[in-house]
């Protein structure tokens, strides 16, 4: 295993890069104020998917994170950072959400108290879905995330001028403690902002299918920033072996998201119990079927068969597009979900979507640089780090 | 003894970074007959070997979209075309519910195709010889060391060179391999001439005979004697009796052993007016009821005679037997409900003996109480 020791030197980020972050946010800001100007319900529902969809990104890489502690995996390690970077989106989302909670009563029905009068289902559920109960819950969400986001990166940065190799198994006792409370708070945070858009509907396998989304998103986010940077050169003599395994890591995922999203479209349509069914109705009446049944091709088929061959895992090219396609996959998933609630007979696509979708897209590259600009991009104090360099399937 | 043929030298390593070095030094040397063998997989030696990425995935890759595609079309065939059911109200086509079936079956075809595959088309089974069987270099690599070894039909084969290359990677003992004698023109008996013959012979006897025993056989002549005897049979024609009929009806006036006549028959004011129930209300009389109504009136009735069983809906409803009506009737009319029928239930004469019948008539008037108990049965 002849490999020579890594040399870590802090390089900037290409100048092309952080300047497509500006322009995509820059734009992306003038047209969500714009949007909202115009069209203050449907921005709220755009606003809610952004958020849900950057939730998806931030909260997913905390999530691998912590599974790198818990399985002691070392593949990750030399790239460990880039997940920590996109973590810090944990840190804006109360921001984003203020606009989400100023529209409450146009995105959810049962915030509405004289239509809760009048609904006996709703009745039923005000016990939990009542405004300042809902408001505890989403503070709670945002206290886990933040307060786990600072445990798990302060002793990864620490590590870098202490080398000590003891804060490994503090951040692996941290993670342990992590991962309940982030399978509780994600399945919750999608019951609460994404499920009860439709009050009346429930599934309980939906926060495992928002999961599902999230670990695609944030891996896919992952794929490509690495491998982006690793082709510049930033992370020394990397091999095909470590690609590989974030296809296959990939590919994993985009099976088990079918696997899910099928789970719940096929119990739901052979008990066809109206109470369930209703939901997936909506989305199969008017253009939003072609959404549905496009979702088969682009949500799984697609990355599905470019990721199959072995080849494809380590073609850098493949991989980043792929990771691309993958992300807005997943952003029209959380658009799948709750713009039907607020538009039944068409799909309200125009430059107001677009708008949001470069500013999501743009606030993870600008959030990525600024955590790059502050921390070390490879975590130099890492016991693991040059047997993760060093790494061969 | 005739000359012995080298098949190999081989070379044996005390450590896994050895093995990696010496793998890829023989490899951009040049050499293509080779093969390392080590105690466990050796992380990197696919790349240090120089090795061909595996062909193995499109073994996987044909057989999972063969199981694919047998799934979609077993389903398709068995509930579109050969036996469709309306089940749940889907279309006899339905995708979802064929879907986890699909994915079984390509996950099952792939995965057993790719292990077979692997072992005949790469192991090259039912290969058992094998000059490496049985040498040293196989039991230290099969314990802790690793083992490499270039064939003696390589195009650069040159065995002082290839030993001195050895030694100077570090090769604690280097070693020549040798053909067994009979391995040398060594053919698979399976593939035998005669051996394929006799499979070939056997399989057709055995099914052939099968087929000759159990379809010819039995109808000739003296195993056909069982089939044919000399007797009148159910539905058959006979020349004996005038009507031409081998089933015989019993002599007119002819009674049963225990049966005794119904004299009401068509007559239930008759019945109702003149029929006692002959049992007393025992405990054993009680159970007995118990039992055959349970048996017999249950499965409509319901058992506590509500007309509740699980027919009802299906079918039309049974009644209740603690309407005012059936209460007000005597156990003669009870009684002869059960030998005659009533609108859509059959009689029940055939299958319950006279005592059994009433033995049910004192059951429901049991139930019936236990639902109008009068004060006095309180004490």
């Amino acid at each position: 295993m002849s490999s020579e020791k890594f040399n870590y030197e802090k390089k900037n980020l290409p100048e092309n890069f952080i300047k497509l972050g500006y322009i995509m946010l820059g734009t992306g800001l003038i047209l969500v104020a714009l949007s909202f100007l115009t069209d203050k319900t449907r921005s709220a529902f755009n606003m809610l998917s952004v958020l849900m969809f950057l939730t998806s990104i931030g909260i997913g890489s905390l999530f691998l994170v912590g599974v790198e502690y818990l399985t002691d995996a070392v593949w990750t390690t030399p790239f460990r950072r880039i997940a920590e970077f996109l973590a810090s989106i944990v840190l804006i989302l109360p921001l984003l959400a203020i606009p989400v909670y100023l529209n409450l009563h146009d995105l959810f029905h049962w915030t509405h108290l004289d239509v809760v009068e009048t609904d006996k289902i709703l009745k039923g559920k005000s016990a939990y879905l009542n405004e300042s109960f809902f408001t505890i819950r989403l503070i709670a969400y945002f206290v886990i995330w933040i307060l786990f986001y600072f445990l798990l990166t302060r002793n990864s940065r620490k590590q870098d001028e202490t080398k000590d190799q003891k804060l490994t198994k503090v951040n692996i006792r941290i993670s342990a403690a992590f991962m309940p409370l982030f399978a509780l708070s994600i399945t919750f945070a999608a019951f609460d902002l994404l499920m009860s858009l439709e009050p009346h509907w429930f599934s309980t396998i939906f926060g495992v299918y928002y999961f599902s989304g999230t670990v695609l998103a944030s891996l896919a986010t992952f794929t490509f920033i690495m491998v982006y940077l690793s082709e510049k050169g930033y992370f020394g003599n990397i091999v095909s072996d470590h690609y590989y395994s974030f296809g296959a890591l990939l590919f994993g995922f985009v099976n088990f998201w079918a696997y899910i999203a099928f789970s719940q479209y096929m119990l739901i349509w052979y008990a066809n119990l109206p109470e369930e069914t209703f939901w997936f109705l909506q989305r199969w009446n008017g253009p939003w079927k072609y959404v549905s049944l496009g979702f088969i091709i682009i949500h799984f088929l697609v990355p599905y068969i470019g990721l199959l061959s072995q080849p494809s895992k380590t073609n850098p090219a493949r991989l980043k597009f792929m990771s691309v396609w993958i992300l807005v996959a997943h952003f029209i998933d959380m658009f799948w979900i709750s713009m039907p609630t607020f538009s039944k007979d068409s799909i309200p696509f125009s430059w107001n979507e677009l708008g949001f979708l470069f500013f999501a897209l743009g606030l993870v590259i600008t959030i990525f640089a600024i955590a790059y600009r502050k921390y070390n991009l490879v975590p130099i104090g890492d016991p693991k780090l040059q047997r993760g360099l060093n790494f061969r399937l | 003894m005739k000359e012995n043929l080298l098949y190999a030298i081989s070379a044996l390593f005390d450590s896994p970074d050895k093995i990696i070095k010496a793998a890829e030094k023989v490899a951009e040397k040049g050499y293509k007959k080779f093969d390392v063998n080590t105690p466990y997989p050796v992380h990197g030696m696919d790349g240090a070997m120089k090795l061909p990425p595996s062909k193995l995935g499109y073994f996987a890759l044909v057989f999972g979209l063969t199981g694919t595609v047998a799934a979609i079309s077993l389903m398709s065939f068995t509930s579109i075309f050969d036996y469709p059911i309306v089940i749940g109200g889907k279309p006899f086509f339905a995708l979802p519910a064929f879907v986890p079936i699909m994915f079984e079956l390509t996950v099952l075809s792939a995965a057993v195709a790719t292990v077979i595959s692997l072992i005949t088309v790469f192991f090259k089974f039912p290969n058992n010889s094998h000059p490496l069987h049985d040498t040293d270099y196989m039991k230290n690599v099969s314990i802790d060391k690793y083992g490499l070894y270039i064939k003696a039909d390589d195009e650069k084969f040159d065995k002082g060179e290839i030993e001195a290359l050895f030694k100077e990677l570090g090769a604690f003992k280097i070693e020549e391999i040798y053909y067994d004698e009979e391995e040398i023109f060594h053919e698979h008996k399976i593939f035998d001439k005669k051996f394929v013959a006799a499979l070939v012979l056997i399989s057709i006897f055995v099914s052939g005979g099968t087929y000759f025993t159990l379809n010819k056989l039995m109808f000739m002549t003296p195993f056909d004697w069982m089939m044919n005897q000399n007797k009148g049979k159910v539905q058959s024609a006979s020349i004996f009796f005038e009507d031409g009929l081998s089933m015989r009806k019993p002599v007119d006036g002819t009674v049963k052993r225990g049966a005794l006549p119904y004299q009401f028959q068509n007559k239930p004011e008759l019945a109702s007016k003149y029929l006692v129930n002959p049992l007393l209300p025992s405990k054993a009389n009680l159970k007995l009821g118990e039992k055959k109504y349970n048996t017999f009136c249950s499965p409509c009735h319901g058992y506590h005679a509500e007309g509740d069983s699980r027919l009802n809906g299906q079918f039309p409803n049974p009644p209740t037997l603690h309407s005012n009506k059936v209460r007000n009737w005597t156990d003669g009319r009870i009684y002869h409900v059960i030998m005659e029928g009533q609108n859509i239930m059959p009689s029940y004469s055939a299958q319950l003996t006279r005592e059994e019948r009433w033995a049910i008539v004192l059951y429901i008037r049991a139930l019936q109480r236990s639902l109008n108990a009068k004060e006095t049965d309180l004490e």
